[in-house]
């Protein structure tokens, strides 16, 4: 535990060393103090930051919570049953790679201005992601292990209880972090239309202002946003995988 | 126990066993041996129900085996243990799926855990233990069901020579308290020997002979001549061609 604040306080000492560097070294305004911006992200972190943040963070958590939940029933089914990955399988490589972020307009058009057509389009960014490692990991699972399933006695969902979720969870967890980032990056796109909160809205409102001071402030509030979520599946996976850790070492 | 009749089974329309028979008596230990690839786990799957056979019937306890029998415990040859689940909860496992109350799993899988001398690792994944603690735990999560009936699949070949002797003693000691049957599938000679009070060599899908071996469980066994006789007789059975001399025995037998 202490180590790993160590090496989170080393990444932040790294990166306030660097920007230093930049800062001192290239000629221009858009290079600003990491001194100054901290002092105005601290100063205006309650009052401006944190309502951006906590709208930032509902749309993502909302997302995530339903890409989860579906992605995770996709590729469990897709995983466990031939027939079904058949089916779906030549609809998720045709529609996997498509730029979902281009069809912004589209869902604004259909599903509002609002919340809603940011939150369809992070869930059409990440669930893929999630049904593919997902049903990969099913695949993967020993034979072995369904055999012994089975002569203990379990039915289907015992298999699934006790045998195919807590095998794929570890993927699902590795999943979650690579999409929180990609999250992340098309929400700081998606909240620069039409909306008055979020903090790409923030940032990018700032940089518009010319208020470099502010615009810094609002990339280190989408960087903690970040850290705590990626701490928060670091705890999920240590709380519920810590059986992998082990096997790991061994 | 156990009734096997013209036992037929084809995996992809290639021939794995062909018109398999035997019976084995009630507390009794059959050891099947045959080099790899014979068939021999194929037939253990058949027992265990994970597998139905394309023709013949298998009946336990005069029952017809359709499925998997809640009194029968398998081990398989990798143990067939959860990385996710610690000693103890692997060992609970079989009993929550039966519905079991949690005191009572807690009492049995305690029980089991003091018997197979295994308690201080009830908090360990098996990724954390030795291959002859590993194979403690799938034995204790088969005794735990109270089984009538014990199918292992080449339990001790992954464990070295000492504590693949201390295992088949330990089986031998549990065998005699509980007086369950069991069925063995292996492919060491001195196991087969030790272990089966009926010995069948399969090869080829086919079962050359069953012999007896009416040393099973004397005392120091493996230090015995007639264990060295039985182990050089298996080794010419195993060897010799099906037919002439084998056929002849097995009519003996």
């Amino acid at each position: 535990m202490k180590k790993e604040k160590y090496n989170s306080f080393y990444a932040l000492l790294l990166i306030i060393g660097i920007w230093y560097i930049l800062y001192f070294t290239v000629d221009s305004s858009i290079i600003t103090s990491p001194g100054a911006v901290i002092r105005v992200f601290l100063m205006n972190f309650s009052s401006e930051i944190l309502p951006h943040l906590l709208m930032s963070f509902y749309r993502i958590f909302v997302a995530v919570a339903i890409s989860l939940f579906l992605g995770v029933g996709i590729g469990l089914l897709t995983g466990m049953h031939k027939k079904i990955d058949k089916f779906l399988s030549p609809l998720i490589y045709l529609l996997y790679p498509i730029p979902k972020i281009a069809f912004l307009p589209v869902f604004m058009l259909l599903f509002g201005l609002g919340d809603r057509s940011k939150i369809i389009l992070l869930i059409v960014i990440v669930i893929f992601q999630i049904i593919v490692t997902t049903r990969d990991g099913v695949r993967g699972i020993d034979s072995n292990y369904f055999a012994s399933a089975r002569s203990l006695g379990m039915d289907r969902i015992d298999i699934y209880r006790h045998l195919v979720f807590p095998a794929v969870l570890p993927g699902i967890l590795t999943a979650l972090r690579i999409t929180i980032g990609t999250s992340i990056a098309v929400l700081f796109f998606a909240e620069n239309f039409a909306v008055k909160y979020g903090i790409g809205y923030y940032i990018m409102n700032s940089w518009s202002m010319v208020n470099y001071l502010k615009m810094y402030s609002g990339i280190i509030a989408v960087s903690l946003l970040g850290y705590f979520l990626f701490k928060g599946i670091d705890w999920l996976e240590n709380k519920y995988c810590s059986w992998q850790k082990i096997s790991d070492k061994f | 126990m156990i009734e096997v009749k013209n036992l037929n089974f084809a995996y992809q329309k290639e021939r794995v066993l062909n018109n398999i028979n035997f019976q084995l008596e009630e507390g009794k230990s059959l050891a099947i041996i045959g080099p790899s690839g014979c068939g021999k786990t194929t037939l253990l799957y058949l027992l265990a129900g994970l597998e139905q056979a394309d023709q013949g019937e298998i009946k336990i306890k005069s029952k017809l085996i359709s499925g998997i029998r809640e009194n029968t415990g398998v081990i398989l040859q990798d143990y067939g243990l959860f990385p996710w689940k610690t000693v103890y909860h692997n060992l609970a496992l079989g009993l929550k799926i039966r519905g079991c109350a949690k005191k009572q799993i807690e009492k049995k899988v305690n029980l089991a855990l003091k018997r197979l001398k295994i308690s201080e690792f009830k908090n360990k994944y098996p990724a954390e233990l030795s291959g002859g603690q590993k194979q403690r735990v799938a034995v204790g999560r088969s005794l735990v069901l109270a089984p009538d009936l014990l199918l292992m699949d080449e339990p001790f070949s992954a464990l070295d020579a000492l504590t693949r002797e201390e295992m088949q003693n330990l089986i031998l000691e549990i065998h005699s308290r509980d007086n369950f049957s069991f069925v063995l599938v292996t492919h060491d000679i001195a196991e087969a020997a030790f272990l089966g009070h009926k010995i069948a060599v399969i090869r080829e899908g086919q079962i050359v002979n069953i012999l007896s071996n009416p040393h099973f469980g004397q005392k120091n066994l493996r230090e015995k001549e007639e264990f060295f006789e039985l182990q050089k007789k298996l080794r010419k059975q195993m060897t010799l061609e099906y037919g002439g001399e084998n056929q002849h025995e097995k009519r003996e037998v």
